[in-house]
């Protein structure tokens, strides 16, 4: 599509409005379908059964006592979903994740399931399976599965990008590297160092909606799948994939989504629903408890960090290094990998070295989490920025002012930036009066950058123009927090009419073209590009339909405010035709108008963000306090402000979380000790003051409107910005994520 | 399974004694239901005590309170006479959960479930206070701290109810108060706690003190030579520090998920300071 | 497993239905009885997503058995608006955005609710505490907090 260039200088009439969302509604009264809101008619009961051993050889499964339960309707294990991957390592992965084939990789991981005619029945089938384990070493520690003698976890792993290839199996899946220019020698130069390792813990996304579905799958070889997820598309291809279907046969519906964060872009439980409704020949409900979802989804990574920054008298960073490693469940990933491109993305840097690691633990399969891979990084290095300025002797904010990168600075990772929100965010917060506030006794003022890529992708979007001039719009990208009210504007302002009379409905598989996941911060930024030129192609069949009816030539017919204007002298008596108008005269002009996008949205636009924390700290126990907390963050434009708002809250609660409470708790036998809301501690309503925004717009010039994404980048600063805070309330540098109060504690004592 | 819902003491203690299989009792069931969804118990009869109605009330009489045992922890909170003479008693009720927790909890079921971080318990046993037991053999009361005896494990024998919990009637000059330490400021389990009873004499000078840790030890702690400290004391610092490091000294906790051995140690004695202190307080106001 | 009759009112209508006698009011509210708005995070009494008024009493329905519901009255968000009317909570939830995926949604109007009954003019804090049983993933709370501040002057004035 072309793009509007003089975007900047645009003024708008709908985008930056705040109108009520449409499903808002339903939400509020209880009337909206999520995942387990769902039934089919003769519905079975799905249930996992799950290994309780971290690492274990599968010796054999009996199932015959649970098949002969009466009210069991299908019995299945690895056996019934057999290896279609066809060399796809990937997929393999994903599959055997799904249902154990010759190991238990990790507490939590399925190893059977049952579908029944209640969920009573199918509890007791599961305590009926007898399952014979030979029990393996384990490890569910990053550091010490990265050691060379840790118990391996996949004998067939030999570590990519490693010249020469090892001879031998490790943990280490793969190793990344990025940067430019002389790190060594920049670092001799240095009149400062810091040089520190950081560690931070597993985190969950949280989502308060568990995983649910319902699959069934027929006889004749179609099938329908309801479930939550952030992708109903990619899910599609990865079942159809996993259990031999065609693709167009699969439809996959979306429901309302309890929440995903990245949690809900990879399948978990739905093959298993497939194939247990194909066993039994009758739907399949299957909606996980919140104990499988700790144990059995994907959490974040686990890290441990080494940072060496070296900066000059004058505040100039000369050089800058970091070593991370990240734990990535026992399968491959590619997280490191991506915590290496973004550690230094905020800076403008002469001389920087990034190096990754994967590492395989017995730990659940890591899954993407807000702005993946991102925050711990950010946590070590800003943390080591924050102590640097503190040597040279320099201001946080002036320290990072002066290395900010800029439009045209060569990105740490690559690529050359455009316009770009790092510099107005600091300059914003040093102006902000929270960084001038007065601060207590035992209290103390942490601020930190982040930084986050934002990913367009595939996009595919309808817009129907109905015969009563209202319009409706069809969107392949799920709508985690508000997307329908943004793009219901986007749709409005493009063709110039009314809000409410827009409606944005999420369309299934099977009635609209291939979508990637929302994911990636990419769902208004993505389908509002589709929009928009979804929205331009049916401006061209409206000003065609008005030249028919006035006929005149269509060259003749422009598009103003929601009306066809006839311009030209010979033109100036024909009133103009309003949308509705042409609408209803589609019928005998030509049928239906709507107008289709398919794209693949390039440009998403990187995006900063400086957040500002306060926190108390009870030096006699290590409790802590958030007292204040501010985000700044450039969204491009802001579609709908009210959501935007609420991403950087919600981004910013989550980091604080992480940052304080929020951790994996493993025992020594590698069982997952906190598998529960209750001492999985993310934080409550009393945890948290309001939460202060401000929005900035740097316009994103591969956007018609400027839109970047902002979804993800508000977790990336929170883990820094709060450890900064902590480390100068009590005058000791924290290095160990989450801050939990017997870490403080120790801290203090050491 | 069953569910039966007797509405009298003596049909849930024929209940109770002629079960054929496990029996549960269901107070507010915030523990046992956890338990059933979680497959730890599976009762083969659950007997609801909440419909028996002597077990639903509180009465102030002349030898100070009776609560019923199935009285849930919001109600406590709404009793002004019993919020007024043992604050710390409600406090450490009024910890348990939620909001929503605190509609359906009970005092008893947080005894009777014996969790050493249990938030009534150490309160209770700082106030000395007695439970009235019913059972097939009849009535017994006694000491609250004479229940848990280890992690999920009661000194109850098999047919027994606790009926009741009983509080003495306040003496001048007394206050209690209760702590604990968790991480979030709500909705979290106790990974220490303190409690702390005082009488005064005329002088402002501690005549009787007791002190008692939660999830210090397998069960609570009632800390004696730490209540010695106290007495004679007009809880200056001096006799702080050395509650502190008294109450520090008798903990003998675990490393677990929610707290370390050096950090249970450390706040047991920080949080034993801050209760004395409030303790202290409140007693000299009355 | 033999089924208990249970018979009770929800949102001010009767109501009948068996249940096995392990089954939690929340299963049959959800499956037996299809007021789907009662939203299942846990099972276990720590998100709040569940919460209904039993008898004036805030309770996680999760917690309660099924079979204890005979003879009491039941308030879900099913029963919050009047007719088209919305509840001042539910129409300031949605003009503060106070919910982006909506799953808590249910729970904290239920529990804002009970809140406001009992406290009308709450400060900040006692919200904050007073909804702190209730778990939010997504907003950061700080939009739910100003909605029920702002039905509560609302209401007051109402
Ligand atoms: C979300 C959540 C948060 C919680 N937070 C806390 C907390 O902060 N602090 C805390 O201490 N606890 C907490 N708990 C645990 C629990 O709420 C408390 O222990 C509560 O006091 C139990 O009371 P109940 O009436 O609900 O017990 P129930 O579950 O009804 O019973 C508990 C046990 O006691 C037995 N029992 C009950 N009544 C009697 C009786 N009269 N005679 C003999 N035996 C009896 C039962 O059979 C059962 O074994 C929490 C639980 C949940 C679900
Ligand atoms: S579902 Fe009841 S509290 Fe979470
Ligand atoms: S809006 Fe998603 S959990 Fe609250």
């Amino acid at each position: 599509m072309t793009f509007d260039p003089s975007h900047a200088a645009r003024s708008f009439s709908s985008v930056g409005t705040r109108p009520i969302r449409p499903d808002g509604v339903d939400k509020v009264t209880g009337r909206a379908r999520y995942g387990a809101d769902f039934n089919m008619p003769g519905q079975l009961i799905g249930r996992i059964l799950r290994s309780p051993h971290a690492h274990a050889v599968i010796r054999k499964i009996d199932t015959s006592k649970a098949e002969q339960l009466p009210g069991v309707k299908a019995v299945v294990t690895a056996a019934d979903l057999p290896d279609l991957t066809n060399g796809d390592t990937s997929m393999y992965d994903i599959l055997d994740n799904c249902m154990a084939r010759r190991k238990a990789l990790y507490d939590g991981h399925a190893v059977a399931a049952v579908a029944a005619i209640d969920a009573h029945t199918a509890r007791q089938a599961l305590k009926l399976i007898d399952v014979e384990y030979e029990l393996l070493p384990h490890v569910t520690d990053v550091d010490q599965a990265f050691a060379a003698d840790a118990p391996l976890i996949n004998d067939t792993i030999i570590t990519k990008g490693v010249d020469p290839k090892p001879d031998r199996a490790s943990n280490v899946s793969m190793r990344s590297q990025f940067g430019h220019g002389d790190v060594d020698a920049g670092m001799a130069k240095a009149d400062f160092v810091v040089e520190r390792t950081f560690r931070t813990e597993q985190t969950h996304q949280g989502y308060i909606e568990p995983h649910a579905c319902v699959a069934n799958v027929s006889s004749d070889g179609t099938a329908d799948l309801w479930v939550c997820t952030q992708g109903h598309f990619v899910y599609r291809q990865h079942c159809a994939q996993l259990l031999g279907l065609e693709a167009s046969k699969l439809r996959v519906t979306s429901s309302e989504i309890g929440g995903g964060f990245g949690g809900k872009t990879h399948v978990w439980a739905e093959p298993v629903a497939l194939a247990l409704s194909r066993k039994a020949g009758r739907p399949v409900k299957l909606v996980m408890t919140r104990d499988e979802v700790f144990r059995a989804t994907g959490p974040t990574s686990a890290t441990s960090i080494d940072v060496k920054i070296g900066a000059l008298k004058d505040g100039t960073i000369i050089a800058a290094d970091a070593t991370l490693r990240y734990s990535c469940g026992p399968y491959a990933g590619s997280w490191a990998e991506v915590g290496a491109m973004t550690a230094f993305a905020c800076y403008k840097l002469e001389n920087v070295r990034t190096v990754g690691y994967e590492v395989l633990v017995n730990r659940p399969k890591t899954a993407a989490y807000r702005a993946p891979s991102a925050p711990m990084a950010a946590f070590a290095v800003e943390s080591a920025i924050d102590e640097l300025a503190k040597k040279v002797g320099m201001d946080a904010v002036d320290f990072r002012i002066k290395n900010a990168a800029q439009e045209g600075t060569k990105a740490s990772y690559g690529p050359v930036y455009g316009p770009i929100g790092i510099g107005p965010t600091l300059e914003a917060v040093k102006n902000h009066p929270h960084m001038k506030a007065p601060l207590g006794k035992n209290q103390g003022r942490g601020m930190a950058c982040g930084f986050w890529f934002n990913f367009g992708g595939q996009t595919c979007t309808d817009l129907n123009i109905g015969m009563d001039g209202t319009v409706s719009l069809a969107v392949g990208t799920v709508d985690v927090g508000g997307s329908r009210a943004s793009l219901s504007l986007v749709a409005a302002e493009e063709l110039g009419i009314d809000y409410a009379q827009v409606r944005a409905v999420i369309a299934d598989t099977s009635s609209l073209g291939y979508n990637d996941m929302t994911d990636g911060s990419r769902g208004t930024f993505s389908s509002s590009m589709a929009t928009i030129s979804a929205a331009r192609n049916a401006i061209k069949i409206l000003r065609a339909r008005a030249a028919q009816m006035w006929d005149i030539p269509v060259e003749d017919v422009t598009w103003e405010r929601g009306h066809a204007v006839a311009k030209g002298e010979t033109h100036g008596n024909l009133p103009n035709l309003s949308l509705k108008e042409i609408a209803a005269a589609s019928g005998t002009t030509g049928g239906p108008i709507a107008g289709h996008s398919e794209i693949v949205a390039d440009g998403a636009g990187v995006s900063f963000a400086t957040h500002i924390c306060d926190i108390e700290v009870d030096p006699e126990t290590g409790a802590t306090k958030v007292l204040r907390y501010t985000v700044v963050q450039d969204a491009g434009k802001a579609v709908h402000p009210t959501y935007v708002e609420g991403q950087y809250q919600g981004g910013a609660a989550q980091g604080i979380g992480w940052a304080l409470n929020e951790e994996y708790i493993y025992g020594k036998d590698g069982r997952l000790q906190n598998a529960g809301f209750l001492d999985y501690r993310i934080p409550v309503c009393s945890d948290l003051p309001m939460i202060d925004t401000q929005i900035l717009e740097i316009p994103n010039p591969n956007h018609p409107y400027g839109v970047r994404g902002v979804g993800e980048t508000s977790i990336v600063p929170p883990l820094a910005a709060v450890a900064n805070a902590v480390s100068n309330a009590v005058g000791v540098r924290m290095e160990h994520i989450p801050m939990s109060p017997p870490r403080i504690l120790a801290a203090l004592e050491a | 399974m069953r569910y039966i819902r007797p509405s009298s003491l003596e049909d849930a203690v024929g209940l109770l004694a002629n079960a054929s299989g496990k029996a549960a009792i269901l107070a507010g069931g915030s523990d046992l239901l956890v338990r059933m969804k979680g497959g730890f118990i599976e009762p083969d009869v659950i007997i609801d005590i909440k419909a028996i109605d002597a077990l639903g009330r509180i009465i102030e009489n002349d030898d100070g309170f009776v609560i019923g045992a199935a009285v849930p922890c919001a109600v406590l909170g709404e009793n002004t006479a019993l919020r007024n003479a043992w604050p710390g008693v409600v406090e450490g009720a009024r910890l348990i959960g939620s909001k929503q927790v605190q509609g359906r909890c009970t005092i008893v079921g947080n005894l009777c479930n014996a969790s050493p971080a249990a938030d009534s318990v150490p309160a209770l046993v700082a106030a000395g206070a007695r439970a009235l037991v019913r059972g097939p053999a009849g009535s017994r009361t006694i000491a609250v701290e004479t229940i848990p005896v280890g992690p999920g494990k009661t000194s109850l024998a098999p047919g027994e109810i606790i009926e009741a919990i009983l509080l003495d009637k306040r003496q001048r000059h007394s206050g209690d108060a209760y702590q604990r330490f968790t991480p979030r400021t709500e909705m979290d389990i106790a990974v220490v706690s303190a409690a702390v009873n005082l009488t005064l004499n005329d002088q402002g000078v501690v005549e009787k003190a007791r002190v008692a840790l939660g999830a210090a030890a397998p069960t609570v702690l009632l800390v004696e030579e730490a209540a010695d400290i106290l007495v004679g004391s007009r809880v200056d610092d001096g006799a702080l520090e050395r509650l502190a490091e008294a109450c520090s000294a008798a903990c003998r906790p675990i490393d677990d998920k929610r707290g370390t051995v050096e950090f249970r140690k450390k706040v047991a004695g920080v949080l034993a300071k801050r209760v004395a202190l409030t303790a202290y307080q409140r007693a000299g106001q009355k | 497993m033999a089924g208990i009759a249970v018979s009770t009112t929800i949102n001010g209508d009767q109501a009948e239905f068996l249940c096995h006698p392990d089954e939690t009011l929340l299963e049959v509210l959800r499956e037996r009885l299809g007021l789907m708005g009662v939203k299942e995070g846990c099972g276990t009494g720590d998100c709040g997503a569940c919460s209904i008024i039993l008898d004036d009493r805030l309770v996680c329905s999760c917690l309660v058995l099924g079979a204890e519901a005979e003879g009491r009255r039941i308030a879900t968000v099913e029963g919050m608006a009047q007719g088209d009317k919305l509840h001042p909570l539910q129409q300031k939830f949605l003009e503060h955005a106070a919910l982006q995926c909506g799953i808590c949604t249910p729970g904290f109007l239920i529990a804002a609710k009970d809140l406001l009954a009992k406290n009308p003019d709450p400060t900040e804090e006692e919200i904050r505490f007073g909804l702190a049983g209730n778990l939010c993933r997504c907003t950061g709370y700080d939009k739910i907090v100003r909605a029920v501040q702002d039905a509560a002057s609302v209401m007051r004035g109402a």
